[in-house]
């Protein structure tokens, strides 16, 4: 009898309505109370921790300045704790939790990571603005990557292969470049090239990817595995081979940096966000035009309605499958472009594996930024800070090991697909082959 | 027209005349393997032609000496192919016996780990996980033994048996993470084995750093040698590599077959990848059989580890996975998760791999046309009508489920 009493509770109780997510409240305070042990019994009481803002280009200058570290710390993560208990709060009275509350979290958490890094270190201050360049500029592959991915999953098919669609479109910009710069004489002319080959390379990945998942109806896991497999192995023998004979066709070259005249020169704003090159620019509007397109259009209704329930999508007339070639395309493309970052808008010659994984980050930031342009930006922001701390702890060396920043990501990922924090859904029909 | 309306008739009454035989050989499955490997084979030659400078300069003035241009096609060709085999199987240039076979004692070997890595991965695809963390598991397996074996002291025999268990519980562990998570929370398994793969590296290059990990009087992040008291012994004396790790993956084989064929677990695991929903209404535990399929393949790939770090290399590095992990997923999908089919595609790949070094320095070609074509077979095995289609084959009358 006491379990007939018992179901229907335990039925209530999973309905989304009556549900009270505190896992992440929980999660955030137990951070903000771990910060708060290892950040301030880290530092001595009377150590200071100085900032740097300034850059030579800037319309006035920011003075350097010094904060008491312990207090500075302590502040923070009291503040953190506060933010925690509002968040639980919130979610106790089964209301969502606001971004904002998200975002002053993660500032104070920072900060206190920052001010605890540089705490006592003397001359040697934290490069603000510096780090900050150096997250959007290593998150870029990161967003192109994830954009594909989005693209292809929110019409049904997973996308692995975005490494290779990545390595891809780096050979090739990189190739693309060389021989352009040698043809014409001029480096500049080969980089933008490049630029204009990388998405072709990705494009080919792409296409190959829909070629097994959509007509043969191979595993998409399957097909992405191997075809980053195929990539490494058809660029590294190239590299081996035609590279190597004719090294011309692999040189550094990168794209000129496009200061927006004004713009570049306010503190900290300026040199962080219109101070990059083509790349960089283009990867905001691929962003913006993507989101609105996915989210307001009839084509992205129709796209997200193929990856949802393809069976409904071909009943109103949709052509679920045209579709889907044409998303997996065009998500390649999309990825092919981000791997020039990694030879043409980083100035480096194309070097054997150089991706290093970035794919696998790009699917991790596509996941934590719940299939949508705008997360996948925000979650490759996150991750592209990650490194670009991972870097700066580097050159001003603290007890974190590198190693274990750049772990960062991937257990975040592993976080958000456990529902630790957040909650993953990703779209209905993906992975599944439609058959008529 | 007429062509298909006999072969129509043909399908319907199963004479044993000798056109029916040829049909059931030309529909079967093998000939697919065996034609997704000659179209592999073709596809790297297509691509090493491509690359020769010898070739394009003949090709240069084709149409003033055509015969040029098919001679340094079939030099550079038959140069490669004849290295891979001498490289992988049989080197007729060897200056006696043992030297003439040590390439396939050298691929055997090397497909040692391929075999335990496979069929840990293809266990779980017959149980529908699809695991990509056989990387991360060699790493932490290698890296718990290897620490064993250098670390610790042992006697003679229980050194051995310690260091390998060792690598079967770091395997193992790290296999449990995702299967936990895909059983309590519904994780999904591929995400979750790829981000470990990579926590798993970090975490071994961080413990490279550490003293404890350090040789002594070394700046490389590299471990001491491991005791030779927890090495595998050589099984054909010490001129040739081959390690008894090999006839321990032969026995994991016949325990895996025994294990998924006649045991009620095998068949639990089987029920779970058919259809979860029905094994749960059957009173199956789906989510326990999750965790026990990764631990179990955790547990292999370990293995796989071990014949790394007790058999070949000796001493942990960061590439001490090598690309074992991710090669082993080929096998396990070329084998068709099937423990013997996994044996022969780890055999297959394993020649593909040892026949590296003389790919390069007979032929001077780069080891990454390797790479090429095991993931070309591997795709072309995937799709089966592709294959048909490219060699112009009848489609099955039957229609059978995909690989995987």
């Amino acid at each position: 009898m006491s379990t007939a009493v018992a179901e229907p509770i335990a039925a209530a109780s999973e309905a989304p309505v009556l549900a009270r997510k505190l896992n992440g409240p929980i999660v955030l305070g137990s951070i903000a109370l771990l910060s708060l042990l290892f950040f301030a019994v880290g530092t001595g009481g009377d150590e200071e921790t100085s900032f740097a803002v300034a850059r030579s280009t800037d319309f006035f200058q920011i003075p350097d300045f010094s904060l008491p570290s312990l207090t500075t710390i302590v502040v923070l993560c009291v503040v953190a704790l506060a933010l925690s208990g509002w968040a639980f709060w919130v979610a106790w009275n089964r209301r969502a939790i606001p971004w904002y509350l998200y975002v002053a979290y993660g500032f104070a958490i920072i900060t206190a990571m920052l001010t605890w890094a540089g705490a006592g270190k003397g001359n040697t201050s934290m490069q603000i603005t510096g780090l900050l360049i150096g997250a959007v500029f290593l998150a870029t592959p990161l967003v192109f990557g994830s954009l594909s991915g989005t693209l292809c999953e929110r019409s049904g098919i997973i996308n692995i292969a975005i490494e290779g669609q990545l390595l891809a479109g780096a050979f090739l910009a990189a190739v693309v470049t060389g021989y352009v710069s040698n043809a014409t004489g001029s480096r500049e002319m080969g980089a933008y090239m490049g630029l204009i080959a990388a998405p072709l390379a990705g494009a080919l990945v792409g296409a190959a990817l829909s070629l097994f998942a959509v007509k043969y109806w191979v595993d998409q896991i399957v097909v992405g595995v191997v075809l980053n497999v195929l990539v490494i192995g058809v660029t590294n023998f190239l590299f081996g081979t035609l590279l190597k004979e004719s090294p011309e066709l692999n040189q550094a070259i990168g794209l000129p940096t496009m200061p927006i005249p004004l713009l570049s020169k306010i503190p900290i704003v300026g040199p962080v966000l219109f101070n990059a090159n083509a790349l960089v620019y283009l990867m905001y509007v691929i962003v913006i035009v993507m989101h609105i397109m996915l989210f307001k259009s009839r084509w992205g209704l129709r796209v997200r309605s193929v990856g949802e329930h393809p069976r409904a999508a071909d009943t109103v007339g949709i052509k679920v499958n045209r579709t889907r070639v044409r998303n997996t395309i065009l998500g390649g493309a999309i990825a092919g472009l981000g791997g020039a970052f990694f030879t043409v808008a980083n100035g480096l010659a194309f070097g054997k594996e150089m991706t290093g994984g970035k794919g696998f980050i790009a699917l991790a930031a596509m996941i934590l930024g719940r299939w949508s342009p705008k997360g996948a930006l925000a979650a490759a922001l996150l991750f592209g800070f990650a490194d670009s701390l991972r870097e700066q702890f580097g050159i001003i060396g603290t007890a974190i090991p590198s190693q274990f920043l750049a772990m960062l990501p991937y257990l975040a990922t592993i976080f958000a697909v456990a529902g630790l924090v957040g909650h993953a859904r990703p779209p209905a029909a993906e992975g599944k082959p439609y058959k008529k | 027209m007429s062509d298909q309306t006999t072969t129509k008739v043909d399908q319907k009454k199963p004479g044993r005349d000798g056109r029916s035989v040829l049909r059931e050989i030309v529909e079967s499955q093998t000939i697919v393997v065996v034609l997704a490997i000659v179209a592999s084979l073709i596809l790297g030659s297509l691509l090493i032609i491509l690359a020769s400078e010898e070739v394009r300069t003949a090709a240069g003035y084709f149409f003033s000496r055509p015969g040029d241009t098919f001679a340094a096609i079939g030099d550079v060709v038959g140069g490669a192919y004849q290295a891979m085999f001498q490289g992988a199987i049989y080197n007729s240039a060897g200056a006696d016996f043992a030297a003439k076979i040590r390439p396939f004692t050298q691929t055997l070997t090397a497909a040692t780990p391929l075999i335990f890595a496979g069929l840990g991965l293809g266990i779980g695809f017959r149980a529908g996980l699809f695991n990509i963390g056989a990387q991360g598991q060699i790493i932490i397996g290698a890296t718990l033994g290897g620490y064993i074996g250098f670390a610790w002291h042992l006697p003679a025999g229980l050194h051995l048996l310690v260091a390998i268990l060792g690598c079967i519980i770091g395997g193992a562990l790290w296999g449990f993470i995702p299967g936990f998570l895909k059983a309590r929370t519904g994780a999904h398994e591929v995400i979750v084995t790829i981000m470990l793969n990579y926590i798993a590296l970090n975490l071994l290059s961080f413990l490279l750093t550490k003293d404890a990990f350090q040789r002594p009087n070394s700046d490389n992040p590299q471990s001491p040698i491991i005791d030779t008291t927890a090495q595998y012994p050589l099984i054909l004396g010490s001129q040739f590599p081959l390690h008894l790790g090999f006839l321990l993956a032969i026995a994991a084989a016949f325990g895996v077959w025994w294990l998924m064929e006649r045991s009620t677990l095998g068949f639990q695991f089987r029920a779970v990848g058919a259809n979860p929903s029905a094994a749960r209404t059957a009173g199956m535990s789906v989510s326990r059989a999750y965790i026990l399929v990764m631990v179990i393949a955790g547990g292999l790939a370990g293995l796989a580890g071990s014949a790394q770090i007790l058999g070949t290399e000796k001493s942990l590095t960061s590439g001490i996975a090598a690309s074992f992990g991710f090669d082993a997923i080929t096998v396990a999908l070329l084998g068709r998760s099937r423990p013997v089919g996994t044996v022969l595609a780890a055999i297959l790949f394993g020649g593909l791999r040892a026949s590296g070094p003389a790919l390069q320095v007979q032929a001077g070609l780069p080891v990454d046309i390797v790479l090429v074509i095991q993931s070309l077979i591997v795709l072309f095995i995937a799709a089966p009508p592709l294959v048909r289609f490219l060699f112009r084959l009848p489609t099955p009358t039957s229609v059978k489920e995909v690989a995987v």
